[in-house]
């Protein structure tokens, strides 16, 4: 039973640069949240902040209850994951992983014991001997997690953790990590700029930018329902139109559509895969690029003033170049001062 | 796009020739191995030879008659032990000093630290015979000249660059991710340095500790200068040897007799270090 509670954490660095701003998350036993967001969007630094490497300029942060504010990393139950490993290379993988046991006193034969079936868990067993440099990227990033696994802390951070390694490894780990975290059901929180690795992963996301949560949901609600043009626009492939509407309807060069919202300024959100395509001599837009994927085709369309847009097809072949059609978005969202205020 | 194409090609073509040989870089390292290596065969074979007279390329006879004449005086001893102790007490002492000062220079950061650090240049960035001079006047009043401790002391001042240049570098090169990784599993900051950081740092730090037991046992001018005339090292005992009488193998048997400890700490320092650690101390 472990419960991380962030209570308006800000943390403002000399300059002054704020890198969180007023942030609050409740991490529930057992939970993976992940903390979505592009570079610099204090996603990192809030992590940092829970592990105890940044101290918060202000705010509270508990687990179980008992305040960790102020407490240095090696006084807190939390265990983190780095990005570039941090294994100790002058220490084989025994090593590494029995010296924060070693560091609480352990015997020895329960340090073989303990490191022996965390390897296991973690599909290394036998490496103990290994020197670190003699692993692959991906079985360092193993020893590192077990690493931090061995001492059962009750919060694990992972700041992005597989950024370093191959595509391909990348989803298999991503996997494994997700099979052992449920196993030991170890409350986590995972940093991460890959919207694939959130939407893999998390029970829920927690989209950030700049240093402030966009939106907070189930990485399936963020995916369908984003709240906010940002996280439209972050989350998977999302053709963004700005325009205006008059009268209820919205226009953009000859693109127009109903919708039933107040005359102004609005963006217009509509994923690839809602976006229907038909074949008209006069259409609102031009088939510039047809990429055939096998399973799916991408139409790239130019509205008359140069605007981009992607529809994904099932028939690729029955669209080419230069062709004219006519826009038939099944589901889209439209958003007017940073909220979202119509949707289909 | 179709602009680029051509250009990349004509990019790509050179490096499909093979590579022209660099006869300037072969010439210049030729001439500077020449001017390592020759003396040093020259003063190796003298040191080994009896009788040698112009226009021989080989000596006429080889043999060990200096060596024997040279072992056989007390004071050569004397020197050498001499030597040996006052390189392994100005080694430790400047180690215990600087190493923290490294690290301190490395990881925080104080009022006047870059001033401060490149104050230990300033040893070296004036003639040091008349720093020496300064020096002595100053242990005159104090009654170091001619002591153990007067030599220590101003040998201690010639690794100070060494042993604080090195090691920030060393510091500053061990990840910080490490050491935070070290503290999330539990470990304080003392046990972070010492379990992490200086086993991260050693072997250049170790690299260090090498060069200055290495310049300390050759240095010459603040031994001769501070500790003449009760304190002869075995560059001293040389030079005197070399002033008093003529012999060309009087000097080549010590000289040789000088290489031995480098040799070995190198020999050792190669096992150990390896060639990377030396680079990174000054940057590289």
């Amino acid at each position: 039973m472990s419960v991380l509670k962030i209570t308006d954490v800000s943390k403002i660095f000399a300059g002054p640069t704020v890198a969180v701003d007023n942030f609050s998350l409740e991490v529930a036993n057992g939970e993976l949240v992940c903390l979505l967001g592009p570079s610099g969007s204090g996603k990192s630094t809030l992590l940092r902040m829970v592990g105890g490497f940044e101290r918060p300029t202000s705010g509270l942060m508990t687990i179980d209850g008992d305040d960790i504010t102020h407490l240095p990393p090696e006084r807190r139950p939390t265990g983190m994951v780095f990005q570039s490993h941090a294994l100790w290379t002058h220490m084989n993988v025994f090593k590494n992983l029995a010296f924060g046991l070693k560091l609480r006193g352990l015997p020895q034969d329960q340090i073989t014991e303990k490191v022996e079936a965390v390897l296991e868990l973690v599909g290394l067993a036998g490496y103990g001997t290994r020197g670190v440099n003699q692993l692959s990227g991906g079985q360092q990033q193993r020893v590192a997690l077990a690493r931090s696994l061995v001492l059962e802390p009750k919060i694990l951070l992972l700041d992005e953790p597989f950024a370093s390694l191959d595509q391909h490894l990348r989803e298999r780990l991503r996997e494994e990590v997700r099979d052992i975290q449920q196993r030991l059901k170890i409350t986590t929180l995972f940093v991460t700029h890959g919207q694939d690795e959130a939407l893999a992963m998390a029970d829920r996301i927690v989209v950030m930018r700049d240093g402030r949560t966009e939106q907070i949901d189930r990485p399936d609600v963020v995916y369908r329902e984003p709240q906010t043009p940002f996280v439209a626009g972050f989350i998977g492939t999302m053709n963004l139109v700005d325009g205006a509407v008059s009268n209820g309807r919205f226009t953009r060069a000859d693109f127009g559509l109903d919708i039933p919202i107040p005359d102004g300024p609005a963006t217009l959100a509509i994923r690839p895969e809602a976006l229907d395509l038909e074949a008209a001599e006069t259409g609102e837009a031009q088939v510039h690029r047809v990429t055939d994927y096998g399973t799916h085709g991408l139409v790239d369309l130019d509205l008359g003033d140069g605007t981009r847009l992607k529809a994904m097809v099932a028939h690729p072949d029955l669209f080419s170049a230069g062709q004219k059609v006519n826009l038939k978005p099944q589901a889209m969202a439209a958003y007017r001062d940073n909220a979202r205020v119509y949707r289909s | 796009m179709e602009q680029l194409a051509p250009a990349t090609l004509a990019t790509r073509r050179p490096a499909l020739v093979r590579a022209p040989t660099d006869w300037t870089g072969i010439i210049f390292a030729v001439a500077l191995s020449a001017a390592v290596i020759v003396p040093l065969l020259v003063v190796g074979v003298w040191a080994f030879t009896e009788v040698w007279r112009y226009p021989n390329v080989i000596p006429q006879q080889f043999g060990l008659r200096f060596w024997n004449q040279t072992l056989t005086r007390a004071d050569v001893w004397s020197a050498l032990t001499l030597s040996l102790q006052l390189s392994t007490v100005v080694t430790l002492l400047s180690a215990a000093i600087c190493l923290p000062a490294a690290y301190a220079f490395a990881r925080l950061s104080f009022p006047g630290r870059n001033v401060l650090f490149f104050s230990f240049l300033a040893g070296h960035a004036f003639p040091k015979f008349g720093l020496l001079i300064a020096i002595a006047a100053i242990f005159l009043q104090l009654n170091l000249i001619g002591t153990f401790w007067g030599v220590v002391l101003i040998q201690l001042v010639g690794t100070l660059l060494f042993m604080i240049w090195i090691p920030v570098a060393a510091f500053q090169s061990v990840d910080r991710r490490m050491e935070e990784a070290a503290r999330d599993v539990g470990a304080g900051p003392f046990r972070v340095f010492w379990s992490i950081t200086l086993p991260q740092a050693g072997p250049t730090i170790a690299a260090a500790v090498l060069l200055s037991f290495v310049g300390t046992f050759y240095e010459t001018e603040g031994a001769w200068l501070i500790g003449a005339p009760g304190i002869r090292t075995m560059p001293v005992l040389m030079i005197s040897f070399i002033n008093n009488q003529m012999v060309i193998q009087y000097g080549a048997v010590l000289s040789v007799m000088l290489w031995v400890p480098s040799f070995i700490a190198l020999m050792f320092a190669r096992r150990v270090i390896g060639g990377g650690a030396f680079a990174r101390g000054f940057g590289g």
